[in-house]
């Protein structure tokens, strides 16, 4: 795109030199469009968001193909298909890939590539802690997976209860690359929850208020503050599983005084939080979504927000409601309880707020509409399963049945998933200048749907029965058979519908390839600022920063009203939105430093999980016999951590306006690069994007020196 | 390209050029550290909650396995009091450092800052001393609950502390290399932040660890 081919004339003509070569290997990379390798170097929040739904989407079709062994399994009594000990990896390996892998980072690729945009901002705080987070999120996805090839997965559920995941019941590695996985992600969420409440915070567009930031954002906001403390919470007690598993401590070991109910509490604290992780931005989503095809302003806005927020705060205050049947005593199973009955209130406002947004409104019902509406309905019926467990004397017959597996399905899968596809559809457009067909989507919304409630509904059933969680098979006198068939129908249902969504995404961008449509910037007639660029966005956000003075400003600047607050027209759309074609505005510019410094990550828990043989060393009365090979890699490891982080610091800018008045911030981004290893970013090139006219030899400079003159 | 350029509008001043322009007003990295300090808490709140839950545990029962020596059986309260000190008089020099760093004095803010990491590199000292001794004493990281809990938090500790004395060598490096211009100022600041929040966490570990039975 012309954007680009303009950067490097106009570095040039400003009268500095690229800073390619000042430190040999340091030097960045020059471009930052056309060819794959750009997407290994980019920094590019959009670029960004799309990878996350790209790798998200592929481990949504790993984990559904775990779902799919489960529910083959399961469909007959006495199958003989897994074996136990198969059966107790697949499980937990499809409930971390489908949160850690699918839910969580389908969110975040949402996020990424809308919330700069929401916010009338260029790019992010940190554009290279961003693209770190990324890798660093696939590298531990890939590590964690690569368990397969070492023995198995992880075998212990997702939520890893020892004793039961100590190394006497557990000695294969699947726990251990569960431990280390879920650090590594857990780095990648946090660095990435920090980068973007710095974001929405600091680089909201002028005129943005608080209670002019669109409900997504907010959304996206609450999840990250959740993120950024409910994580250290579980790294916590994901590093005092390692130790007990390989280095010889004894922290949830009860023969010497540990206490595994500690595991429980901290893994809740921060697995409570997660709940909210999950359906918050699924929520945001489904509240742009249901106002857009209804045409009419969300309602209650400020109530969605503030029950957002008051979800995210009792969301910390009801982890124990995991744990009733734990025995922690009736003090804490009544103040739980309560609370837990409590934080349906927030949640209850918001479906009542979707409603009274549906009410009266001129419904389309496209797709995205279909899928929000699922969203709500089936968050609906989970939500409610959920006030039943609340109450402690059900929850002791629910717990550890297929009850609750129905229930947390629904709150998941439909409040979660669902409302992430009403996202893709309605999109789509924006991220990749096409529609995805809605006549495959409504196939894939009809299967999802149906196939959704076939499978849990049934496993409501089933746990009412009796059938408990986790068995890996049971035979025919116990009378589960007909709801289990039904359940492995549902799957397999919901099976087809993800198989319809694959090909919905190939046959669109086939179609657009054969014959390219601008759907133009507003294809949905929406409100929000994202929709005033054009479609794909083009890589520089804004051409110029809007200014905001309305919530919902997009449609402030289209619609006005009569005296009968009718809306009118006040303004073609054409005429809002912005032109294509601005060029000469500062990006930051891409790095190779996130993708290695991601890489040395995997190889450094590689390195701590293997170090030494299994049953020997301290606490196993053996003498330790070391690894040579594991620990070489760790140390490869360590260095590269270490290489890039000095990389990192050192890397030189390659903004043009370098070397005027700015001292270059390229380089002297270093210092607390250690702990949260990703630096600063380059904010300068973002913030102040100063936009020049491409064309003209001196124009670049004297645009640049104009802009100088009031700093 | 000329063609379809549109004409370039200058920016006003609000969003002109200067980064340090934010919503707030406050710096991006300024706030990012605050917030990945306030994760911090979060952190060292479990561990110290570990530890808590299983400080007694060693000893109060006779079928219980390993080692029924308390971390608090053996404690040097008088040395460690004593690197607890220098730890805190780190503090103090960091504090010089930023303020010379603000007044644009790089000499002299190289050296506050090589003798804030000096001070936190004694402290590193003494604990490798003390650890040491206690190993010798017959308290291991695996002897039981309790001790693997206090190594756990201390040595976390120890990280940070180590993490902050190459923040602060490579601040300082940076600085002589000419590379922290006076309009970075500021990074000596973030730092800073890292360091006293050290320093407090260390105040928290050393009361409740080692004072409170």
């Amino acid at each position: 795109m012309a954007i680009i081919e303009a950067r490097s004339p106009l570095a040039l003509e400003s009268g500095v030199k690229p800073a390619t070569n000042r430190m040999g290997v340091f030097a960045r990379p020059t471009t930052s469009q056309g060819g794959w390798k750009s997407w290994l170097t980019t920094v590019d929040h959009k670029r960004i968001g799309i990878m996350y739904g790209a790798g998200s989407i592929f481990f949504l079709f790993v984990g559904g193909a775990e779902a799919l062994l489960i529910r083959a399994q399961l469909a007959r009594p006495d199958q003989k298909l897994l074996s136990a000990a198969v059966y107790n990896q697949v499980y937990t390996m499809h409930g971390v890939t489908m949160i850690f892998l699918v839910v969580m980072p389908l969110a975040a690729a949402f996020i990424n590539y809308l919330l700069p945009l929401q916010i009338g901002a260029r790019d992010v705080a940190f554009p290279r802690i961003n693209a770190f987070s990324f890798w660093c999120w696939l590298a531990g996805a890939l590590f964690f997976n690569s368990s397969w090839f070492f023995g198995g997965g992880a075998d212990g559920g997702w939520f890893a209860y020892p004793p039961n995941t100590g190394v006497i019941f557990s000695p294969g590695y699947g726990l251990d690359f569960y431990v280390f996985g879920l650090t590594i992600t857990g780095i990648a969420s946090l660095v990435s929850a920090i980068n973007l409440i710095v974001t929405v915070i600091n680089m909201r567009a002028p005129g943005m208020s608080w209670f002019k930031l669109p409900i997504f954002t907010w959304m996206a906001l609450v999840t990250q503050f959740l993120l950024a403390f409910a994580l250290p919470v579980i790294t916590v007690a994901l590093f005092l599983l390692a130790f007990d598993r390989n280095f010889g401590s004894n922290f949830f070991d009860v023969a010497h005084g540990g206490d595994p109910l500690l595991w429980q509490h901290l893994f809740w604290i921060f697995g409570h939080p997660e709940v909210y992780i999950i359906i918050l931005p699924s929520f945001g989503i489904v509240s742009e979504v249901i106002p857009v095809f209804s045409r009419k302003p969300l309602f209650g806005y400020p109530f969605m927000v503030f029950s957002g927020i008051a979800i995210g705060f009792m969301g910390w205050g009801v982890w124990a409601h995991h744990m009733f049947a734990s025995g922690i005593g009736p003090m804490s199973v009544t103040a739980f309880s309560l609370a837990t009955m409590f934080i349906a209130v927030p949640t209850g406002v918001k479906i009542l707020n979707w409603v009274a947004t549906l009410y009266g409104g001129k419904i389309t019902y496209s797709v995205a509409m279909l899928f929000a509406l699922g969203t709500v309905t089936m968050f609906l019926i989970g939500g409610l399963s959920g006030i039943t467990h609340a109450a402690a004397p059900v929850d002791y017959q629910h717990t550890d049945t297929y009850h609750i597996v129905g229930h947390f399905h629904y709150v998941i899968f439909g409040g979660g998933l669902l409302g992430l596809f009403a996202g893709a559809y309605f999109w789509w457009p924006k991220a990749f200048g096409h529609f995805l067909s809605e006549t495959l989507g409504k196939w894939h919304f009809g299967l999802m749907l149906a196939g959704l409630n076939l499978t849990f509904g049934a496993m409501h059933i089933l746990g009412l029965q009796g059938m408990s969680r986790r068995y890996f098979t049971y035979s025919a006198n116990q009378g589960f058979a007909f709801w289990n068939m039904v359940a492995s129908i549902g799957a397999f249902t919901m099976g087809a519908g993800a198989l319809v969504f694959a090909v919905n995404m190939w046959r669109s961008w086939r179609k657009h390839r054969a014959n390219p449509v601008d759907v133009g910037p507003d294809p949905w007639d929406a409100r929000s600022l994202e929709w005033m660029v054009p479609s794909p966005t083009p890589e520089y956000n804004f051409a110029e920063i809007p200014e905001v003075s309305e919530l919902d400003e997009f449609w402030h600047r289209k619609y006005g009203h009569d005296d009968e607050h009718r809306a009118v027209r006040i303004a073609k759309t054409e005429d809002v939105v912005e032109k294509t074609g601005a060029t000469g505005i500062h990006l930051p510019s891409p790095s190779y430093w996130p993708l290695v410094l991601a890489c040395g990550f995997p190889l450094l828990c590689y390195g701590l999980m293997f170090h030494k043989e299994r049953f020997s060393g301290p606490g196993t009365g053996e003498p330790i016999q070391f690894v040579p090979w594991a620990i070489g890699v760790g140390l490869l490891g360590v260095i590269i951590i270490a290489v890039s982080l000095f990389g990192w610091i050192m890397e030189p800018s390659t903004d043009p306006d370098d070397g005027h008045s700015h001292d270059d911030h390229g380089d002297s981004q270093s210092d607390h690069a250690g702990d949260l290893p990703a630096g600063e970013g380059e904010l300068v090139s973002v913030g102040g994007g100063a936009l020049v006219s491409g064309d003209g030899g001196d124009a670049g400079d004297s645009a640049t020196s104009k802009n100088e003159d009031p700093a | 390209m000329s063609a379809a350029t549109i004409p370039a509008p200058i920016e006003d001043a609000h969003d002109d050029h200067d980064a340090h322009t934010t919503t707030t007003g406050i710096s991006n990295e300024k706030m990012a550290m605050w917030l990945f300090l306030g994760t911090e808490c979060l952190l060292f709140g479990g561990l110290i909650s570990t530890y808590l839950l299983y400080k007694n545990k060693p000893g109060s029962n006779p079928d219980l396995a390993g080692s029924p020596v308390k971390p608090s059986d053996i404690f040097d309260i008088p040395f460690t009091s004593a690197t607890s000190f220098v730890l805190l008089a780190s503090s103090l020099t960091m504090v010089f450092a930023v303020t010379e760093a603000m007044r644009g004095n790089q000499q002299k803010m190289r050296l506050w800052l090589v003798a804030t990491a000096g001070l936190g590199a004694l402290f590193l000292g003494g604990q490798v001393y003390e650890f040491t001794a206690f190993v010798k004493e017959g308290m291991g990281f695996t002897s039981n609950v309790a001790s693997s809990a206090f190594f756990t938090l201390t040595g976390f500790h120890g990280a940070h502390v180590t993490i902050g004395i190459l923040m602060l060598l490579v601040t300082a490096g940076l600085s002589w290399r000419g590379r922290l211009p006076a309009s970075k100022a500021e990074s000596v600041e973030i730092v800073g932040l890292y360091w006293h929040f050290v320093d407090v966490v260390w105040i928290l570990i050393f009361t409740v660890v080692y004072l409170m039975k």
